[in-house]
């Protein structure tokens, strides 16, 4: 079958897709966007996590065939051209949240989305939002380093263009 | 490297770093950008035209014998290109780290529960999944060797490896021994000796690496004959080293390039998809691509060596240690792997950083048919951890000390002997490292008037609200040897490079390190500034074009290939200066690079880098090869074994809500020795990393095996801490340099994770009063429902 939707902002086209392959196997192998990563595919380690229509899914989940003509943003999709990298992941490579990286992408996608929803989160609300996403090397502390200096960054930046 | 395009290479292409800082600051990795992008290529990610997907048939039986094998269903299928069996392979037909007794793909028999036995190269995973199915195995299925009663009763229950094919040191169902006596050994004399005797059995389950990138790689055929590789390893050259051999063609012909390596842990010691890759690519000429999903990766790779423990230990009155005996059966299963070295650690290590007058030790690996164990985090030095640990604390009990006085009283120092006969030559500062977590400020009390349920054993289930919880607090403290022990001389080679690019002087360092995520390459770069004054640094993508740099285990490469970085770059120095003193006609003896020139102490500046190198290039290749060790005497234990060794202690903070049994460790305190930090932030993140893993093993972490089959390979069934189970890590670092050792640092990824177990385990004890032998703690374990 084909599969035309939109991936960070750009029209995407896929041919030959099987009805089995997942969107997250469609991003990887089709069309170029591997950052987003196969650690399970099954959902439980949160290294595929993409925004679908703006709200964060394991891609490993979703039917090729269900994201037609919907909105894809992927890691590859949350720096921006202009301004360079978005404050999540500067705050990750700073805080030495990066080891292996494989878990980061997932991480990164839940990350911006719990701080659009939530500028300045408690620690406890950070564990809850990002409880889905499995880390095999840092032991998360450097990650809730990074998470807490994103949040102080935005929120320092919106405090200025204020 | 290929001619050929790879889409996904920015990572195998040069890696440049800005970041001015040398070693003991904390530059940002110089991959850090191209992973946080999702731009950095892992082993998963390569792609080439004409690709092709590999997949391989595993055994469903943990043994049995193949009567048939009937491929023909399977080549058939449109868009299958290959299918090989054991007697297409061009080569060697068995391979392995120590001991070659794997087959490529199983032949007659298969001997574990995963086992590879054909595979298929096709157009498309799904087609490749589907010929698989087709592949008809006629099996005589065996009763599995899976106990110890088992496998020690070969005559009556069978071989895993029959006398005539058996390749290991051993013998029977035994892949290795090792025992150690020192002092007067463990009689009833000695006995006599101590005012308590404290004994107890102790059982550790089987952990898994679970790194989060998948076994993955790319095999592309050359012109040549021969295969570039590109795959996420620990160690290029030794994979090298078995794989030429079964494909047949000499090891010049075989070029590995390191992809991105999602994690290893000591998962990728040993081969895995490399092979299957390889011998599909020859046989079909065509690129191909092999990436396990998780349940092929549990099949995959060895695992943490289950383990059976007895332990012993007799004190004076006073709490003298007066003797410790043991024996530690270490369940290898199918085949080798690193079974010699581990066994090799447990025995050496296995009393732990204590002073004990009279040592008796016996370990063992056994062939089985469970899941074939090796390489992980602290292998060997972790089991016996736990079972010396909860001794110390039974003693404690029945001494009425306190935990942590009782193991400053018996700590070894510097000076001290290891029950091998070694005097610890550099500093071992246990008893301090002890004190350091114990003074550490506690966190505050368990406050049921101001409850945030996140933060209670069970977490976002909310099965208490602070009813049923117990708090307890637990200590701990850990030995692990660094780099290759009992004779090996796992040398590591550097090359480095210094030239002007664009007006400024750039060192390019080139080694085979494999970078698993421990932030080796931005070590690297930290060196070669250090060295050289300079502050680009271009990282070489790691390959077998340049000398082995051994494997990225045994916490050595900071130490062994930052080592032979720096005397590669010492080299290019003393080069540079010659050149300088041979135009100019110097007479110092105080010059040295620093900020881009050449300086006197005396005279100060005497010429930039740039104008003394003008259009040369210096480009020198050292190899470092640490002091020497011997192997230990077999009966009595004895020998200069280890290279050098490291400690860490911890202590551990628990609630646990005793009527559910589930644990929600409130923190987690380490202190430990590294000699010198060279990257401070990466210091810490193995320590908090490695305590992590640690509190896997203590209350998550187990494949669960039954009857030799696996029962839960998923990361549905296989629970890792997530950030809501592991707390708040306190790291307090002491810095006592080593002098035997490049900057006097000191191994640092796997002491935190031989160490922070027990303490945990001390802690949920404390807080139910429940004995615990064994790891990982489960709920109904703490429940009495089991």
């Amino acid at each position: 079958m084909r599969v035309t939707f939109t991936a960070n902002g750009k029209p995407v086209e896929a041919d030959d897709v099987w009805e089995g392959e997942s969107l997250l196997y469609v991003l990887r192998e089709r069309v170029g966007l591997p950052g987003s990563k196969n650690a399970c595919e099954q959902g439980e380690c949160g290294s595929c996590t993409v925004y679908l229509d703006g709200v964060p899914v394991c891609s490993c989940l979703v039917a090729a065939g269900q994201v037609q003509d919907r909105e894809v943003r992927t890691v590859e999709g949350l720096a921006n051209e202009e301004t360079g990298l978005d404050p999540v992941q500067q705050a990750f490579i700073d805080a030495g949240a990066v080891q292996c990286g494989f878990c980061t992408p997932g991480l990164l996608v839940q990350t911006h989305d719990l701080l659009e929803r939530e500028p300045q989160p408690s620690d406890t609300d950070i564990r809850e939002a990002l409880s889905g996403n499995l880390c095999r090397c840092t032991g998360y502390e450097k990650i809730m380093d990074a998470v807490r200096l994103a949040s102080a960054r935005k929120c320092q930046k919106v405090g200025t263009s204020e | 490297m290929s001619t050929r395009t790879i889409q996904g290479q920015k990572n195998l292409q040069d890696i440049r770093t800005g970041s001015p800082d040398g070693i003991g600051g904390s530059p940002l990795r110089p991959d850090g950008t191209l992973k946080v992008k999702g731009e950095f290529a892992y082993s998963s990610d390569l792609w080439h035209e004409d690709m092709l997907w590999g997949m391989a048939l595993r055994s469903p039986h943990p043994r049995a014998n193949i009567l048939s094998v009937d491929i023909s269903e399977a080549v058939k299928t449109p868009g299958v290109y290959a299918v090989l069996t054991h007697d297409d392979i061009p080569g060697a037909k068995f391979y392995g780290l120590e001991i070659q007794d794997q087959p490529a793909l199983a032949k007659d028999k298969v001997r574990y529960h995963g086992e590879a036995i054909a595979i298929v190269a096709a157009d498309h995973p799904e087609t490749a999944r589907r010929a698989v199915k087709k592949i008809k195995v006629e099996y005589e299925v065996l009763t599995p060797i899976v106990t110890e009663e088992q496998c020690l009763n070969p005559e009556v229950y069978g071989y895993v490896h029959e006398p005539h094919e058996f390749k290991s040191h051993g013998h029977g169902n035994i892949c290795h021994s090792q025992k150690l006596v020192s002092g007067l050994g463990v009689t009833d004399e000695v006995r006599a000796m101590a005012d308590v005797i404290v004994k107890g059995e102790y059982e550790v389950g089987m952990q898994d690496q679970a790194f989060l990138g998948p076994e993955s790689g790319l095999a592309v055929p050359s012109e040549d004959g021969g295969m570039d590789l590109y795959v996420a390893t620990q160690w290029l050259h030794v994979d090298r080293q078995q794989i030429a051999p079964v494909l047949g063609i000499p090891e010049e012909k075989l070029r590995l390039t390191l992809a991105g390596v999602g994690g290893a842990f000591g998962g990728r010691e040993d081969l895995s998809m490399q092979i299957h890759a390889c011998l599909l690519a020859q046989r079909t000429g065509k690129p191909v691509k092999i990436v396990y999903a998780r349940d092929e990766s549990f099949f995959g790779h060895v695992h943490r060596h289950p383990a059976k423990m007895y332990y012993e230990h007799g004190a004076t009155r006073d709490g003298k240690l007066v003797y410790a005996d043991a024996r530690i059966v270490l369940d290898g299963g199918a085949y080798a792997s690193a079974s010699p070295a581990v066994v090799g650690n447990a025995a050496s290590l296995g009393h732990g950083p204590y002073v004990i007058p009279n040592v008796r030790m016996d370990a063992i690996a056994l062939y089985s048919n469970n899941p074939s164990c090796g390489a992980m985090r602290g292998f060997g030095a972790v089991q016996a951890c736990f079972g010396y640990e909860t001794q110390m604390d039974k003693l404690a009990v029945a001494l009425d000390m306190d935990p942590v006085e009782l193991r400053q009283l018996n700590a070894m120092s510097e000076g001290d002997y290891m029950p091998t006969g070694q005097m610890i030559d550099s500093p071992a500062p246990v008893a301090e490292l002890l004190q350091r977590v114990k003074d550490m400020p506690l966190p505050p009390p368990l406050d049921l008037t101001n409850l945030d349920v996140r933060t209670l054993p069970g977490a976002l289930s909310n099965t208490t609200h602070g009813e049923g919880v117990v708090r307890g607090i637990g200590y701990s403290v850990g030995i692990k040897n660094v780099g290759f022990s009992e004779g090996f001389d796992d040398y590591s080679t550097a090359r480095v490079r210094l030239e002007v690019i664009g007006g400024e002087p750039v060192a390019m360092v080139h080694t085979a390190m494999a970078e698993v995520g421990q932030g080796g390459i931005t070590v690297h770069a930290q060196i070669a500034r250090t060295e050289l004054g300079v502050e680009q640094v271009t990282i070489h993508p790691a390959n077998t074009e340049v000398g082995s740099a051994g494997s990225t285990s045994a916490s050595r490469q900071t130490y062994m290939t930052g080592g032979a970085v720096k005397y590669a770059a010492e080299a290019v120095a003393q080069a540079l200066i010659e050149k300088g003193r041979k135009r100019y006609g110097w007479t110092h003896n105080d010059l040295s690079l620093i900020g881009g020139k050449v300086v006197s102490e005396s005279a100060g500046a005497l010429v930039s880098m740039v104008d003394l190198l003008g259009d040369d290039a210096i480009d020198l290749t050292r190899e470092h090869h640490h002091r020497p060790t011997v192997p230990f005497d077999k009966e009595t234990g004895q020998g200069f074994g280890h290279v050098q060794y490291t400690f860490c202690a911890n202590r551990a903070v628990v609630d646990v809500d005793v009527e559910l049994g589930l644990v929600k460790v409130v923190e987690l305190t380490a202190a430990q020795d590294v000699g010198k930090a060279l990257n401070p932030l990466s210091v810490v993140g193995q320590i908090q990393g490695g305590c992590t893993q640690a509190l896997g093993l203590a209350v998550m972490e187990e494949i669960i095996v039954k009857d030799g089959k696996v029962r839960n390979a998923s990361f549905t069934d296989y629970l890792i801490p997530t950030i809501l189970d592991v707390p708040p890590i306190p790291v307090d670092i002491l810095e006592l340099p080593d002098p035997n050792a490049p900057y006097g640092l000191r191994g640092v990824g796997e002491a935190p994770t031989v160490s922070a177990t027990p303490s945990i385990v001390a802690a949920i004890r404390q807080a139910t009063g429940i004995a615990l032998n064994r790891i990982p703690v489960r709920p109904e374990h703490l429940t009495g429902t089991l």
